[in-house]
This record gives C-alpha cells, structure tokens and sequence, in this order.
C-alpha cells in the first residue's frame, strides 16, 4: 500500500509522527531510530518512550555506525519486546545478511527503511551542525524532488554513498519504507506492509507522479559514479607493485574490520594469538628478506578479509570512515565484490531467501575449475 | 646462473590426492622435486588464508588437491573448495597477482600417474612464469 501524508511542520517531524504512530498502536514495544544527542552528533538508540522521540533524526545525512549490528545485539537472543527498527538501505542490506549468518532474527522485528539522500563523515556532519542551526535534511529535500541531490556547499558526501545505486529501502522483508524521492515539497510518502498500513491508519493512495523518475535520475547518477570509481580502481590495480601501494598506509589497526557489519565472527584469527610470533622468527624473516616489515601480516589481513567476506559486501562504506590513513577500502571491496559476488549472481542483502555464497554450493557449478585445461 | 626453480605448496586431500601422491611415490614415478606437500583431511577444509599466507611468502605456486567432484570423503567438501577457490582466483585477479599460480586439480587415490604429471606440468608453467613478484618483498 502506498500513500503520501502532510508535513506542515517539516518531514522531520512528520516522519516522528508515523514513529510515535508505531509506538502507540502497539506494532512495536521498541524502536531502534538514529537520534540527535545533546552534543549535537546523531547516533541510533533504543526507545519505548515517545516522548523522547522529538529527538529521533532517521534523515540526518551521517551513518556513524552501520546499524545492523545494534540489531543483531538486540535481537540475536531471545527478547520479549516487538522491536521496529529504522534503517536506511545498506543497514537493511546488512541485516539480511546478518540474518542469514544467523547474527539476527528477525521474527519480533519490524523493518522500517528511508529513502537515503547521501551520509557525510561525522566530522564533516559535526562542522554543519555547527554552521546551520535549521535542519540540515530541509536543504537536500530540493534536490531530493528531482532526484539529483546536491551537497551542502563546500562539503562532499562519503564516497560510498557518491556511488551508492540502491539508496531506496527494498525487498518483501522491508515493512515500511518512509520515501523522500522524487516527493513534493511538505509531503512524505510511505509504502507499507497492508497490516501496517491498517494499524496504522493509513489510506491508500496514488505515488507521488515524479517518484519513479526521480529515483531513476538518482540511480542513474550513481552508477556512472560507481562505474567511475571502479574503473579508477581496476586501472589502477594491475600489478602486484600496485598491490603493495594500496595498502601500504596500513597500520593493522583492525578498524576497517570492527566496523565492517558483515565481519561478525567471535573467534576471528586476527583477534587470536596466531599472529602474535615467536620473537625468534621475525629475526628469521628479516634474515631471509633482508627487512622485514612490522606490523607485519597487512595484506594478509586484507587479502584474507577479501576471501571471507566480500561475497556479502553490502557497500556500506563504514571500512572507509574507520581507516585512520585514509585507504579507500570500501571502494576496493565494493569493486572487487561486483564481480566475486557475480561469479553466483548473487545481491548482498537483496532478499532472505537466497543463501550466502559461501552458505552452499551447486555440484552443476564452475565444472571447469579442477579439471585440466584442454 | 643456475634454472629458477619454482617452489610449490600443496594442500592435498587425505583421502584421494595425498593418496595418490602416495602411489606415485610407491609406483617409483619420476616427478620434479619443487613440491613441499600439506595434507588436510580434506580441501573443504582450506581457508584461503593459508594459500594467501603461502603465496605473500613467495611460494611461486599452489597446488590444492581433492577428490573428483562427487567422491568427497565428507560428501560436499570439494564443492565447498570448489567455491572458495573460484573467489580466491578472482580476488587475486583482480588485486594484480596472476590467479595462474593458484592450482585447484581433482586427482584420485588411483590417479597416481596424473599427480606425477600434473605437478611436473605446474613446474614446468611457473618456470614459464617466473618466480613470484613477491619473493623476498619483506615490505607487505
């Protein structure tokens, strides 16, 4: 069912109006949502109170953490509690395949999705916040009707979200998805599952005329984005010289990994001993090497992260923001996994029912591989 | 100065190539000696970080080993194989290491001449190739 509602007093307060609307009609007892906190940064919490909702900001153009694993905390054991969740694309695409690594559950769970403008860092969104007292989402809501988006002056959305091409919540497993694209000025249009829309109240409608058009212009815009960032990617990566240089800046920091929302294993090797040598055999190293380089393992650790994961790659970007020498490793993942994940035609976090790559195999598949060549 | 020659780490099955090997062995065929053998209970086992590890170290190649799809000892486990090395391969495509150094053959028990050959048709390719750009790099 789809319709659009008013919003006198601006989207955000319209879109915290369908949220306490959730509350109150009991499809949840809890709802994940980003909210603004006092210091002015927004950061997603867990309410059962309304009232504290004035503060809830699912548009506000920063992802500091992917938030699929918040609800993988929240629901990978047992809980009481009907749980809503607000999330924007690559969050929902995330918890899919958390869902599928059995990192979730989604039975007590409503899948809220919003239509996702672009994210900046978070120290570029805490400079804004800082500049612009208003709203910061009202000034890309322009861009938002036509679907070609614009940045607040000066400042660029993450690289990840510049070549994002599925920012619009999709798939069976999304319960309500809150749109902006491609909507007229002072009006929010909302999808639902019927029995949502029925507690909720709401009536059908027709799509805001522009909606597919606009989403259309903003894919479009995207992809080529995309497609230049891969090909800059794929050009640069030709020899193994290159591949030293890109991830020479790695300092094994972990970070791009403990921010990855798809790496979720309690007892992965590089958090074990394993790499933690005997002194004896670094010496041994640099005698066979001449120089050895420590920390040492870092293409390992990549090389290794590409093999475990990148067939789930949402493209969330968050490795990115977490790498304190600036190492693209979104974009890397995201180019590499395109054509790992196409080897299976598979689509990261596009539906519950298809299992992971690395979940099952097909005995029809790759019967070349393991043969001699003719 | 003397014939590079490659240096290969095999990852072999217990149950069908490392048996193999075994009866290569016995059967007294003559193979080049650049192979240093691992054998795992079976290739679904092998997480590609070993051959990753292997190959940052500058092994010039490596060879994985399993039963025909169809005769894993464990029913599935070559498939499992099967999967993760077409990602390996891919990976290292396109991360600028030539995937050619990664060898994936299903090699039987009873298939003791055709171990003898394939390891002596890899060494022939990787001396074609040349050693790996990454020996004795101490900076990665």
């Amino acid at each position: 069912m789809e319709t659009t509602i008013d919003a006198p007093d601006g989207v955000r307060k319209a879109i915290q109006g369908v949220l306490c609307a959730l509350l109150d009609r009991g499809l949840a007892e809890a709802l994940l949502v980003p909210m603004t906190m006092p210091a002015g940064n927004v950061a997603p919490m867990l309410v059962t109170n309304t009232a504290a909702l004035d503060r809830a900001d699912p548009l506000a153009p920063v992802l500091p953490i992917n938030a699929a694993r918040a609800v993988s905390n929240l629901t990978v054991t047992e809980h009481r509690e009907k749980l809503a969740v607000v999330l924007r694309a690559c969050e929902i695409r995330a918890l899919v395949e958390l869902v599928k690594f059995k990192q979730a559950n989604l039975d007590q769970v409503l899948i809220v999705g919003v239509d996702c403008l672009g994210t900046y860092r978070v120290t570029d969104y805490a400079q804004l916040v800082k500049r612009q007292t208003s709203n910061v989402i009202e000034a890309l809501l322009a861009g938002a009707m036509t679907g070609e988006v614009k940045p607040h002056d000066g400042l660029a959305f993450r690289m990840a979200c510049q070549m994002c091409e599925q920012p619009i919540p999709a798939g069976d497993h999304v319960a309500l998805t809150i749109g902006l694209v491609g909507v007229a000025p002072g009006r929010v249009y909302l999808q639902a599952r019927d029995d949502v829309a029925e507690a909720l109240g709401l009536v059908a409608d027709d799509a805001p005329p522009g909606r597919a058009a606009a989403i259309e212009k903003l894919i479009a815009a995207r992809t080529q984005a995309r497609d230049a960032a891969f090909a800059g990617f794929r050009g640069r990566l030709d020899s193994v010289d290159a591949l030293l240089t890109e991830f020479s800046p790695c300092i094994r920091c972990y970070n791009c990994m403990t921010n990855c929302p798809i790496c979720y294993c309690k007892e992965c090797i590089f958090r074990t001993t394993t790499f933690e040598h005997e002194s004896q055999l670094y010496y041994q190293w640099a005698e066979r090497k001449g120089a050895v380089r420590l920390l040492a393992d870092t293409l390992l650790f990549h090389l290794t992260r590409l093999n475990h994961m990148v067939t789930s790659c949402v493209g969330c970007g968050m490795c990115t923001e977490a790498c304190p020498v600036d190492i693209p490793v979104g974009t890397v993942f995201r180019a590499v996994g395109q054509q790992v994940q196409a080897l299976f035609d598979y689509h990261p976090g596009r539906s519950l029912d298809e299992a992971a790559p690395v979940q099952e195999f097909r005995e029809d598949e790759l019967t070349d591989l393991g043969e001699r060549p003719h | 100065m003397a014939e590079f020659e490659p240096r290969i780490i095999a990852f072999l099955c217990n149950w069908c190539t490392y048996t193999g090997a075994d009866l290569a062995g016995t059967a007294r065929l003559q193979y080049p000696p650049n192979i240093r053998i691992i054998r795992l209970m079976c290739t679904g086992g092998l997480d590609p970080i070993y051959v990753v590890k292997a190959l940052l170290e500058g092994a010039d190649g490596v060879l994985i080993g399993g039963c025909h799809p169809g005769d894993c000892h464990y029913q599935s486990g070559n498939y499992k194989a099967r999967r993760r090395v077409a990602i390996l391969q891919s990976i290292l495509g396109q991360m600028g290491f030539d995937p050619d150094r990664v060898w994936l053959r299903w090699i039987s028990a009873s298939e003791g001449q055709y171990f003898a050959n394939t390891v002596t048709e890899m060494v022939a390719a990787l001396k074609e190739k040349g050693p790996n750009p990454l020996k004795g790099v101490g900076a990665i």
